[in-house]
């Protein structure tokens, strides 16, 4: 039987910057997860992912991404996700310092 | 120090120009991510978790004074004011911006530097010794030859699309150093009836398939050097499997092919390639490296001054006796600057630190550094007069930490702090095991102890030789570490074993503490070190320690 589908935004990485972006309902790219679409619908999601392999000149390696709704957006679900919306945990570098 | 050619020089600015280029067709759409992708790998360049992530070879882990202080300047003009040395000797630039990387690359090669084949499947940095040169217990130096191969593998017309990666280590002395046992081709430098040869070992390697390197050839003589490694090269690169990443690597070929199989192979295309060889002008072009790496002009002054400090300084004391090592001349020491402070991250330096420990290289030590795969610096011809002060301008940089070979001295992977690969973290359980111990004041009580992190199977960090292994997996969306106890990186190499279960992220500090106090309780005294408690006691008393409850469930 096929895993029921969680939701998922779409996430990827800055050509030039090479941080994290996601793709927000209005087909643009935010630095935060808070301002990413989540999407509940398997069939949306993926055409929200092909939309995101178009943007070759903007980004590298997107990909669908767990998240769950939360009061100011969706959040991460999984700790890989939760590292990537604030860098590293050595150094206060990255998002969680820039944003 | 080896200094480069004309051609050199060429081949490196033709090479970043081609970058250069290739960067600007990124940008500009001329290129897909999937047509630049092997072309930055090639170049040193990955896509890690927050970031890019630019990796520097360091040739056999040898640099001088100005280019310790250009990898500063990149630190400090391009990324944000430090640099991350690894266990392969190379150093990582954690937050590169795409159109600066080809400016770092010509600000390197302006010192001689690159970061070619530090990724893809070609054959990588050569790593050596890190206190080749220097050693009292050297054969011979093994960088002349390292560089040789170097010039050798470099761009290999034959080797640039290979099953997969391929790592080469050398040690000119008989105590092993640079975990030459866990690369697909180790070479040590070994001594028969006067003559000087090469024991070629294959097949070592640590990630998913971890295993201990064997012994292709007992003695390759110089002559036959290059040939019998290219063919052994050549006939992986032929027969290799590459329909699975995970079964590509030479140790694999070893174990499914058998050794012997693989001895007769590499025989049959030595003899096909070697009449290939210009013996001659492969031994002329080693003639012509070797004086770069000639002894210093050692000097012959009193040590008195590092006598009475190391009489009267206790602090001092503690640091001559964890951080230097026997040097092969008299008066000299071998100076190894921790990069492993307690709480800060293993092998990370600053900008500023960097340009200490150049400025010391240049005024005390014969304008020579090296990098080692444990993730320390170190001045490797220094004379005993020198090192007071040497361990007083250390100290004001916060590098003076007298750990070395300590429990703190932690060889740590990047974890999924920074890397996309890792599957749980390992920078701060490293962090949070030295400020532990730190505070417990118990790691010169313990003594000698490798601890070893890696955050995923593919065991940068070396867990599998760790005296004390720890992995860091990705259990249910939860970070769980394993332990091994008992691996060894050294001539005697071990792969470590399984404890049992994995710990929490709360739980893995805890967990090593437990180990240490059971081995404090059971060894027999100060001069038993952890593996030798091991290696006597075994893995039971250790696991019950750990895990009470299995215990008294069997019970």
């Amino acid at each position: 039987m096929p895993r029921k589908f969680t939701p998922k935004v779409v996430t990827a990485n800055h050509l030039l910057e090479g941080d994290v972006i996601y793709l927000t309902a209005k087909g643009t790219w935010s630095r935060r997860l808070e301002d990413a679409a989540l999407y509940t619908e398997e069939a949306e999601a993926n055409e929200r992912l092909n939309f995101a392999a178009t943007q070759a000149d903007i980004l590298v390696g997107a990909y669908l991404a767990d998240a769950q709704a939360g009061p100011d957006g969706p959040e991460p679900t999984h700790f890989r996700e939760t590292f990537r919306t604030r860098g590293p945990s050595n150094y206060a570098h990255g998002k969680q310092v820039e944003l | 120090m080896y200094t480069y050619s004309e051609f050199d020089k060429d081949f490196l600015a033709e090479r970043n120009a081609q970058f250069r280029d290739q960067v600007e067709r990124r940008i500009d759409g001329s290129l897909t991510e999937e047509e630049f992708r092997p072309l930055r790998l090639m170049n040193g360049l990955y896509l890690q978790l927050h970031a890019y992530m630019l990796r520097v070879a360091i040739p056999y882990g040898t640099l001088n004074s100005a280019q310790m202080e250009q990898l500063a300047l990149l630190a400090d003009k391009w990324d944000k004011g430090y640099g991350h040395f690894t266990t392969r000797q190379n150093i990582q630039y954690n937050w590169p911006k795409l159109r600066d990387v080809p400016d770092m690359l010509d600000a390197l090669g302006e010192v001689g530097m690159h970061a070619i084949q530090t990724s893809g499947n070609t054959i990588r940095n050569v790593t050596a010794d890190h206190f080749a040169g220097a050693a009292a217990d050297e054969i011979a130096d093994p960088r002349p030859v390292a560089e040789l191969l170097r010039q050798w593998s470099t761009d290999h017309p034959e080797f640039q699309f290979m099953p997969r990666k391929f790592k080469i280590a050398i040690t000119g002395s008989p105590n092993d150093r640079a975990v030459t046992a866990a690369h697909d081709i180790g070479l040590r430098i070994v001594e028969k009836d006067g003559q000087i040869g090469y024991q070629v070992l294959v097949g070592g390697g640590l990630g998913r398939t971890p295993m201990i390197g064997k012994v292709l050839n007992e003695f390759v003589t110089i002559d036959d050097l290059l040939p019998y490694l290219e063919a052994t090269v050549a006939v992986w690169n032929v027969i290799g499997r590459r329909d699975n990443k995970y079964k590509a690597r030479i140790k694999i070929l070893v174990h499914e092919f058998g050794l012997e199989n693989l001895q007769d192979e590499v025989a049959k295309e030595f003899e096909l390639r070697k009449p290939l060889y210009d013996t001659d002008a492969v031994l002329g072009q080693l003639a012509a490296i070797a004086p770069d790496f000639a002894s210093p002009a050692f000097q012959t002054a009193s040590t008195a001054i590092y006598q009475t400090a190391y009489d009267t300084d206790p602090i001092f004391r503690a640091w001559a006796d964890t951080n230097l090592a026997e040097h092969r001349a008299d008066g000299y020491a071998i100076v190894t600057i921790s990069l492993k402070k307690h709480g800060e991250t293993p092998g990370d330096a600053s900008a500023d630190q960097m340009r200490l420990m150049a400025q010391l290289a240049r005024e005390f030590g014969h304008d020579e550094l090296r990098i080692s795969h444990e993730q320390n610096v170190i001045l490797p011809h220094v004379h005993k007069s020198h090192l007071k002060e040497i361990h007083e301008r250390l100290r004001g940089a916060g590098l003076a930490t007298a750990n070395v070979g300590l429990l703190s001295d932690i060889i740590a992977c990047p974890g999924m702090d920074y890397c996309a690969l890792a599957t749980a973290r390992s920078i701060p359980v490293a962090q949070e095991i030295a400020t532990r111990f730190d505070e417990l004041k118990l790691e010169h009580e313990v003594g000698e102890l490798k601890i070893k992190i890696s955050g995923c199977i593919n065991a940068c960090g070396h867990h599998h030789v760790g005296h004390i292994g720890i992995l860091g997996l990705d259990r249910a969306g939860v970070e769980n570490y394993q332990i091994t106890l008992g691996g060894d990186g050294t001539e005697d190499a071990v792969i470590g074993t399984r404890t049992g279960p994995g710990f929490s992220y709360d739980q893995i500090v805890p967990a090593i503490e437990t180990l240490i106090r059971t081995y404090l309780d059971l060894r027999e005294g100060a001069e038993e070190t952890f593996l030798a408690a091991y290696k006597r006691v075994g893995v039971d008393p250790f696991k019950a320690a750990l895990y009470p409850e299995a215990k008294s469930r069997a019970a």
